[in-house]
């Protein structure tokens, strides 16, 4: 119970230095005014003791230069730390273009994860230290949440979606995962840890594992098992869009809106097939496959049509108006009335 | 002396119809307030039992006293008992019933009747809940998240949910009899800057209530709904959206945490006049602080959700108004050191008590502010940080301000002193417990201990003893006062009409009043509040 | 003292004036909870219409406009009913107060019923959600949806109207022993805005669930 004692907790991430810096400078200023109030409530109480039964105190009842000035000044610090407590918040949930992606389904009471090499893990994650990691996450029951106190990040992992967390490790070590988000009986056994290795061990431990092959090769097996090779074929004869480099792309929709063909939008295909149709193409002709992939296999067929298409961050086709021939020619993905330069909309979240 | 005892057998609100039906029908908002009074104190140990049994847990890492499954209902039924049966109902029902007519130099409130069933619902809504700990309790968490609450807790959620339900109703009826009641009843002669900040402050307390206990009771219906015909509501396979509930359920609470401290700062708004013999200082930015912190409140639930998956941008404007709100509350910290200035004062019980919730509330306040701060947030969200910051808000906050007034306005309402020696070493009991309970978990929470953990990582085990030890003083703190004060209903030294020289209206009537408190409409003459000058020789100062 | 005017004035207050200004105040902030109350379903039903806009628009289209027009029409009548009861109430004209009374009471329990039917419809065409829903369109959870929002929205409307019923019948009662004069009618003037207040209500009801379908 002692020895294990820490005042302060272990700092391993590429955030958790500047988040440091802000609690503590907060910490103390905190720490300053309730010290200033305390002695002067314990002041007063000494300095103005009632002297007698019938003593009056003075009547003093307001200085307005006063109520401004400790109106406008806190709100002066106010207003300094939420610029620097949102700053660092849109650091900590804007992940860096090179993260390795690997993806995580929560469930009551365990976490599952898998890399991209096809090593899958529960309740416990091997990155390598000083490369940004990114985790996409959901949960096939309640609402969870990935919490890493060492990296100061944390998550709410929730049904039906996907969330994202990242971090850059700085140190090796083994470091608590929790879920930090109360999920049923055993909450407090959804633990785990996670191990920040070197990346010399962490190319070791990569080539330890994966008998399966990696997450786009099992995609591609989905990908085929359950039937979607038979309609979306790559060429432009299918009744179903080429799925090649359609991944991260702009998308038409039949209503005229266009959105990002991001991770979400792929989940919510198999999920609800109409609620999102691309342009040129019909509704009630997708199956719905709601019950029939699980979370798991849908992170593998997502990332197989990563492999299948450019990658983010690659340059966008000309504004010259000709069908752009990475697209092929296919309907739908920047057909008719699609501006060929629609930039990538931000990576919902 | 003989005066004294003279006065305590004259005709009052105690004496004046005898048997318990003259009480369980009365409608004189006196006797309606101690009724509020039993129930509340009831809960209180109820929950505080939960409590107890869950610091007990606590001791060790691994589970040795309760099963899992046991200490998910204990935190649940813990939060849900206090929040709805005690801390929101707690000073409004009980110290507000009896003194805001008092206040106002009214004859009773605006609806009496209405006051009487108001507390009949509250406790047919206690009584369901309470039905449903009896029948195995529920484990969602006060919170009632979705999809756990809705499609995956075994346990009797719609029961817990229609308790609620029905004992919102008795807040909504309480509020608007306060508000009709202040607006409309005062004495001649009683403008709204006249008025004690208490009746400020309960105002705005009110006003929050009456608009925002329905969207609760609308978001516990849909939960029931849900959670009987499977319809779903929060159900992500049936197109539904789980962080909808969490949108519903925080508009409601967390205008609700501000009906919990609201309240208390009301009571410490005249506590620390009296005990200064000043009026308030900067009165009139007291009086708007707590109609701004009213307004404001209604405009930051999303701070509860940075991390639920909301958009930055939303996340940011939630941030902002949160750190506007705390203005307002720093106003009336400032103000009320302020009074005490070059005041007059005594450290008599009610005034240690406010002096905790001053030192307590600035405390609990600071961390709210870190857990306003976005990037500080993503760690300390559902840590014990966010605990210990609600329960120094909460119980160093309220329950101090909650037993300080009660220890005020006991000579009104009981007619008798109540041990002052005893009562000022119980307050340093539950001071010094009450420390040493919440400020470890503070430590715990940015260590990284999440909320809601029934065992834990073995490191974390030295700061959990602290805290149970805390908390086994501060159950022996509250258990005093509860003795001494029967003691002192029934033997206490009788009480003169204003024991402690304080300005107000309710100091004006004998301890303890009669029915109608007063018998010739008063007429308010002083040109301010906490009028001192003006009352000089009526209160014999100098 | 007459009853009427005891009742006028009661114990803790000063004048029958003052009795009334705190009414008004206690109605109008009533009033100002229950906007909350539908407020909260209307605001998850807008989150719910647009994020899922196609069946919305399905399952307005299904909505029985004929009888969900009557029904406002009767509404809006049973409201003009009561404003002159309301009106008779002021010129202390005990017949013609009942008579309208009733004539709202007659009106609301009219738009109850064709309420019902309404359901009953909804219930045998499979459209209620829950264990009766039943819909093979690639949008049946979300055209459900639609329909638990509706019957969540009307069904606690429908239960307004019923306390609302109540609450006249007792007005009636209170005519006809006579307590209601020309000096003292306030129950009927704060009841009636009770009533007034359910009727807008359904009017934005009418306006989320059926006019969608018209596609004006």
């Amino acid at each position: 119970m002692i020895t294990n004692f820490r005042l302060w907790p272990v700092s391993a991430s590429s955030v958790a230095g500047q988040f440091n810096l802000l609690f503590v400078v907060l910490l103390i200023l905190c720490t300053l005014v309730s010290v200033a109030i305390a002695i002067f409530l314990i002041y007063s109480v000494i300095r103005y003791h009632r002297k007698s039964e019938n003593e009056l105190g003075s009547q003093k009842r307001y200085n307005i230069p006063i109520e401004v000035a400790w109106t406008v000044i806190p709100f002066i610090l106010f207003m300094a730390f939420y610029v620097w407590g949102a700053n660092l918040y849109f650091h900590i949930e804007r992940p860096p273009d090179n993260a390795i992606s690997m993806y995580v389904v929560g469930k009551q009471w365990m976490w599952k994860i898998q890399h991209p090499e096809g090593q899958r893990e529960i309740n416990e994650l091997h990155i390598p230290v000083g490369r940004p990691v990114k985790l996409t996450m959901t949960s096939e029951d309640v609402i969870h949440s990935f919490f890493v106190p060492a990296f100061r990040t944390k998550q709410d992992v929730l049904p039906g979606r996907y969330t994202m967390t990242w971090f850059e490790a700085t140190k090796p070590g083994k470091y608590h995962l929790f879920c930090a988000q109360y999920c049923g009986t055993k909450h407090s056994g959804m633990i785990g840890w996670i191990y920040a290795m070197n990346p010399v061990d962490y190319q070791n431990w990569l080539t330890q594992g994966a008998p399966e092959g990696s997450l786009a090769s099992n995609g591609e097996k989905y990908f085929h098992q359950f039937g979607c090779a038979n309609c979306h074929h790559f060429n432009n004869q299918g009744r179903c869009p080429d799925l090649r480099n359609l991944y991260m792309r702009p998308v038409l929709l039949t209503t005229g809106q266009t959105v990002t063909a991001d991770d979400s939008y792929i989940r919510r295909k198999l999920h609800d097939p109409d609620a999102q149709v691309p342009w040129g193409f019909s509704a009630g002709v997708m199956p719905n496959f709601t019950g029939i992939v699980s979370e798991e296999q849908i992170l593998a067929l997502i990332s197989y049509i990563k492999a299948l298409g450019p990658q983010p961050g690659t340059q966008e086709p000309s504004s010259s108006g000709a069908a752009p021939t990475q697209y092929g020619t296919q309907k739908g993905i920047g057909g008719p009335g699609a501006t060929s330069n629609a930039g990538s909309q931000v990576e919902k979240r | 002396m003989a005066q004294a005892v003279a006065e305590a057998i004259q005709k009052n609100y105690l004496n004046e119809k005898q048997g318990l039906l003259s009480w369980l029908l009365t409608t004189d908002h006196k006797r309606i307030a101690i009724l509020y009074t039993f129930s509340i104190t009831g809960f209180f140990f109820l929950g505080g039992f939960f409590a107890l049994m869950m610091r007990l847990e606590l001791l060790s890492p691994t589970n040795w006293l309760v099963s899992s499954e046991t200490y998910n209902k204990l935190f649940t039924m813990h939060g849900t008992i206090m929040v709805w049966f005690f801390l929101i109902p707690s000073i409004p029902n009980t110290l507000g019933n009896f003194l805001i007519p008092m206040m106002v130099g009214a004859k009773d409130l605006a609806f009496p009747k209405l006051n009487l069933a108001s507390w009949y619902v509250f406790m047919l809504g206690g009584g369901v809940t309470v039905y449903a700990l009896v029948r195995g309790g529920v484990d969602t968490g006060w919170t009632f998240y979705t999809p756990f609450s809705t499609s995956y807790s075994t346990t009797y959620v719609v029961a817990a949910a229609v308790g609620i339900f029905i004992a919102g109703f008795s807040t909504i009826m309480t509020s608007l009899n306060f508000i009709a009641t202040i607006h409309r009843m005062r004495a001649p002669g009683l403008t709204w800057f006249r008025l004690p900040i208490f009746i400020w402050s309960m105002y705005a307390n009110s006003v929050i209530l009456v608009l925002n206990t329905p969207v609760l009771a609308i978001t516990l219906v849909m939960v029931g709904v849900e959670r009987i015909a499977k319809v779903g509501i929060f159900d992500p396979a049936l197109g539904g959206d789980p962080v909808l509930f969490q949108h519903l359920f925080w508009f409601y609470s967390h205008p609700a945490v501000y009906t919990m401290v609201l309240p208390g700062m009301a009571v410490i708004s005249e506590i620390v006049p009296a005990f200064s013999r000043k009026p308030m200082f900067g009165y009139k930015a007291v009086a708007f602080s707590s109609v701004a912190i009213a307004a404001l409140s209604f405009l930051v639930w999303g701070h509860h959700m940075f991390v639920a998956g909301e958009s930055v941008y939303v996340a940011m404007a939630f941030s902002f108004f949160s750190f506007c709100v705390a203005v307002p509350s720093a106003i009336k910290v400032f103000n009320w050191t302020a009074t005490m200035y070059q005041g007059s004062v005594s450290w008599d019980t009610p005034m240690l008590y406010a002096i905790g919730f001053i030192g307590l509330f600035t405390i609990g306040g600071m961390t709210g502010l870190m857990l306003a701060v976005l990037g500080l947030d993503v760690h300390l969200h559902d840590t014990y940080f966010v605990i210990a910051h609600f329960h120094y808000i909460m119980v160093g906050g309220t329950v101090m301000a909650f037993l300080g007034g009660v220890h005020y306005w006991w000579p009104k309402i009981s007619g008798k002193m109540y041990p002052e020696g005893l009562a000022r070493i119980s307050a340093a009991i539950v001071f010094i417990g009450f420390n040493l309970t919440f400020f470890p978990q503070y430590v715990l929470g940015y260590l990284g201990m999440p909320r809601r953990y029934a065992a834990y990582p073995e490191e974390f085990q030295m700061l959990h003893v602290l805290s149970t030890a805390g908390a086994t003083i501060l159950g022996v703190g509250y258990v005093l006062p509860l003795c001494y004060l029967i003691w002192a209903w029934y033997y206490g030294r009788g009480a003169t009409p204003n024991p402690w020289r304080a300005t107000g209206l309710e100091w004006k009537t004998p301890s303890p009043p009669p029915a109608h408190n007063f018998e010739v409409t008063p007429v308010v003459t002083a040109p301010r509040p906490y009028d001192y000058e003006a009352m000089k020789e009526e209160l014999q100062l100098v | 003292m007459s009853k009427s005017a005891t009742l006028a004035c009661r114990e803790q207050f000063r004048t029958p004036a003052q009795q009334r200004e705190t009414a008004s105040v206690g109605m109008w902030i009533f009033l100002a909870n229950e906007v909350m109350m539908f407020g909260a379903l209307f605001t998850a039903y807008t989150v719910y219409r647009a994020s899922h806009p196609q069946a919305f628009d399905i399952g307005s289209a299904d909505m029985n406009i004929m009888l969900g027009s009557i029904n406002t029409a009767l509404l809006l009548t049973s409201s003009l009913m009561l404003s002159f009861a309301e009106h008779s109430a002021q010129a202390g004209n005990r017949r013609l107060i009942a008579l309208f009374l009733i004539l709202t009471m007659i009106i609301g329990a009219v738009f109850l019923g064709l309420k019902f039917t309404e359901y009953y419809q909804h219930f045998q065409e499979h459209k209620a959600p829950g264990v009766w829903f039943n819909d093979s369109s690639p949008y049946a959870n979300s055209i459900q949806m639609f329909f638990v929002f509706y019957f969540i929205m009307t069904g606690l409307h429908a239960v307004h109207m019923i306390i609302g019923i109540g609450i006249l019948a007792g007005l009636l009662f209170r005519t006809i022993i006579g307590t209601m004069t020309a000096e003292y009618h306030t129950p009927i003037l704060f009841g009636g805005l009770y009533w007034h207040f359910v009727d807008i209500v359904w009017i934005f009801l009418y306006a989320i669930f059926y006019l969608p379908g018209l596609h004006l």
